[in-house]
């Protein structure tokens, strides 16, 4: 049954999976992302609903595990923050060279290196730009409250099993340790291995029945195989970009200014568009949902009715050259974001938005126009 | 409705329990809520403090540099967040420990002697609640009935035979609270 609670963000990201009808979840504690693995092991989900929790002895190994029950048709979870995603990259590489569907989340820490245990979106680049080594994209989610981190697990099985692609939840450390109202979905039963066969036996291996056997793999050293397995991986990336892209439009229709924002920066963002929009300033926020799938047309058109644009993200700059690239110069686009685990307040987001692109924005502007003229 | 709160005063003192009753109150009463702690290294023999949002409308940065109501409990928050009151806003604190006492004019400041009741109901650890008591007397944004049925969420069951108790600290905080530099809103 749904039910409504006040939890935190990596509560309710756990027993969202639970309740999506997952079937397995590997994953090694960090923090700020700790309580996702300690409820799993509190709640005995193998007594709910059969749903396997383990402890691995690593994050490599629990990746790997994920791989390994992936190719069996399994709905199957890990999670991670910044430095243990890293050590996981090599596995997500593997997953989707071997088209594999699974589910990872990161509630990214501030980096580089170990960091800080405080919050922070140092882990765009490495999300959306491939991370790992080869040809790849993830379908990256991008949630902003508690009940986005129980509703997104679902969506994200859901893409993971509709590409049979790897997806990643990017969260951060403020979302997954702030609690919130959150209405939980009603529960999903977990396939059975019957209906596993009936759906998935095209590839997964369960077993070979009258049928060819299916081969599990990231590697084909016949060249034009490869490619051709680059190929179909690009068209799904494509698909996506045309099927699933999600984005949130707030107060844009009449703005002037633009807040480009995700995750808990878009949070905060809001906030600032309301405040601005007390002193009189026409603030927007689009908020993209996917990171990858990225909402570039959208961006674009926007950059039509807007003066300039800020960028906010907890980082030193990364999702802003996304922006720059979508909006092709036709309006100043800035950064804005702390970093070291620091977080902005809404009023440091809207004096950016003063200081950077009402004041100074559209003189940097002009002049770099000028010179990429000359 | 929009109530933005900070709780502010040393780890162990019960800040973020306080917090989250008042978050599962507010749900009771079908607002909208946010509950974000101050955690990591700052906790460890710091201060901890905890910003809960309550609304009838969808709560935007969960992450605030100013506040409604600064519900403050040792020196520390207070040098942290007296100035981070908005305008008109108010202020409630408990003066044990408190050496430097508020002194802005432009709020409205409170006090409570929550760890002097609280000793003197024989238990010192319902002090955070005789504090709500206090706020919920200031700021009466949920229904007595509300708390109760908050408490009773927010605690698990092996507590709820404490729930009477915490009733009464908040009750002996609604009577206790006194206006400091402002008689006319009592």
């Amino acid at each position: 049954m749904s039910e409504l609670r006040l939890m935190k963000g990596n509560e309710a990201l756990a027993e969202g999976a639970i309740r999506a009808g997952a079937d397995a979840y590997f994953g090694y504690p960090i923090t700020p992302q700790s309580e996702v693995i300690e409820y799993l092991m509190t709640e005995r989900p193998e007594k709910r609903t059969g749903m396997i929790v383990l402890q691995a002895e690593s994050e490599i190994a629990a990746i790997n595990m994920v791989y390994g029950a992936a190719s069996t048709g399994k709905k199957v979870m890990t999670s991670s923050s910044s430095p243990g995603i890293s050590l996981k990259l090599e596995g997500i590489s593997y997953l989707a060279g071997a088209e594999l569907p699974a589910v990872i989340v990161n509630v990214v820490r501030g980096g580089p290196g170990l960091g800080t245990i405080q919050p922070s979106q140092a882990d765009y680049f490495q999300s959306v730009k491939g991370g790992g080594h080869g040809d790849y994209k993830l379908y990256v989610l991008a949630p902003a409250s508690v009940q986005e981190m129980s509703d997104f697990v679902e969506d994200a099985f859901d893409i993971a099993f509709k590409y049979r692609a790897p997806v990643l939840i990017l969260s951060d450390g403020l979302i997954g340790q702030m609690m919130e109202k959150v209405m939980l979905k009603d529960q999903k039963e977990r396939l059975t291995d019957k209906e596993i066969i009936k759906r998935y036996d095209r590839w997964a291996v369960t077993g070979k029945t009258n049928r060819k056997r299916n081969i599990i793999t990231s590697l084909d050293l016949e060249s034009e195989k490869m490619e051709a397995r680059v190929h179909r991986l690009m068209k799904k990336y494509e698909q996506m970009e045309k099927e699933d892209l999600r984005f949130e439009k707030i107060e844009c229709d009449d703005a002037e200014y633009l807040f480009v924002a995700y995750g808990s920066s878009a949070r905060i963002s809001q906030k600032a568009v309301q405040l601005a929009r007390m002193k009189g300033i026409k603030a927007g926020l689009l908020r993209p949902i996917t990171l990858f799938p990225y909402p570039k047309k959208v961006l674009f058109e926007l950059a039509n009715q807007v003066k300039g644009i800020l960028s906010v993200e907890l980082n030193a700059g990364q999702m802003v050259e996304d922006v720059r690239l979508a909006v092709e110069h036709k309006v100043p686009v800035e950064h804005f974001g702390r970093t070291g685990g620091i977080i902005h307040t809404p009023e440091e987001v809207l004096e950016a938005l003063e200081q950077k692109i009402i004041k100074n924005g559209s003189i940097r502007h002009h002049k770099a126009r000028a010179s990429s003229i000359l | 409705m929009t109530e933005e709160i900070i709780i502010a005063g040393f780890g162990g003192q019960g800040v973020l329990s306080m917090g989250k009753i008042l978050a599962y109150s507010g749900i009771m009463q079908d607002k909208e809520v946010s509950w974000m702690p101050s955690y990591g290294p700052e906790m460890r023999g710091g201060t901890a403090n905890v910003t809960v949002i309550l609304s009838d409308d969808r709560i935007s940065s969960p992450y605030l540099k100013v506040y409604d109501t600064a519900i403050i409990l040792n020196q520390q928050s207070m040098d942290k967040f007296e100035e981070t009151v908005k305008h008109g806003g108010i202020l409630i604190y408990d003066p044990n420990g408190i050496s430097h006492h508020p002194t802005r004019k432009d709020i409205k400041i409170y006090q409570i002697k929550g760890t002097k009741l609280a000793t003197e109901m024989g238990n010192k650890k319902i002090f955070n609640m005789v504090v709500l008591g206090a706020f919920l007397k200031i700021k009466p944004i949920v229904k007595h009935e509300n708390i109760i049925k908050g408490l009773k969420k927010s605690l698990s069951e092996r507590y709820h035979h404490l729930i009477p108790l915490n009733i009464e600290a908040i009750t002996m905080g609604m009577n206790s609270v006194t206006p400091i530099n402002n008689e006319q809103y009592v």
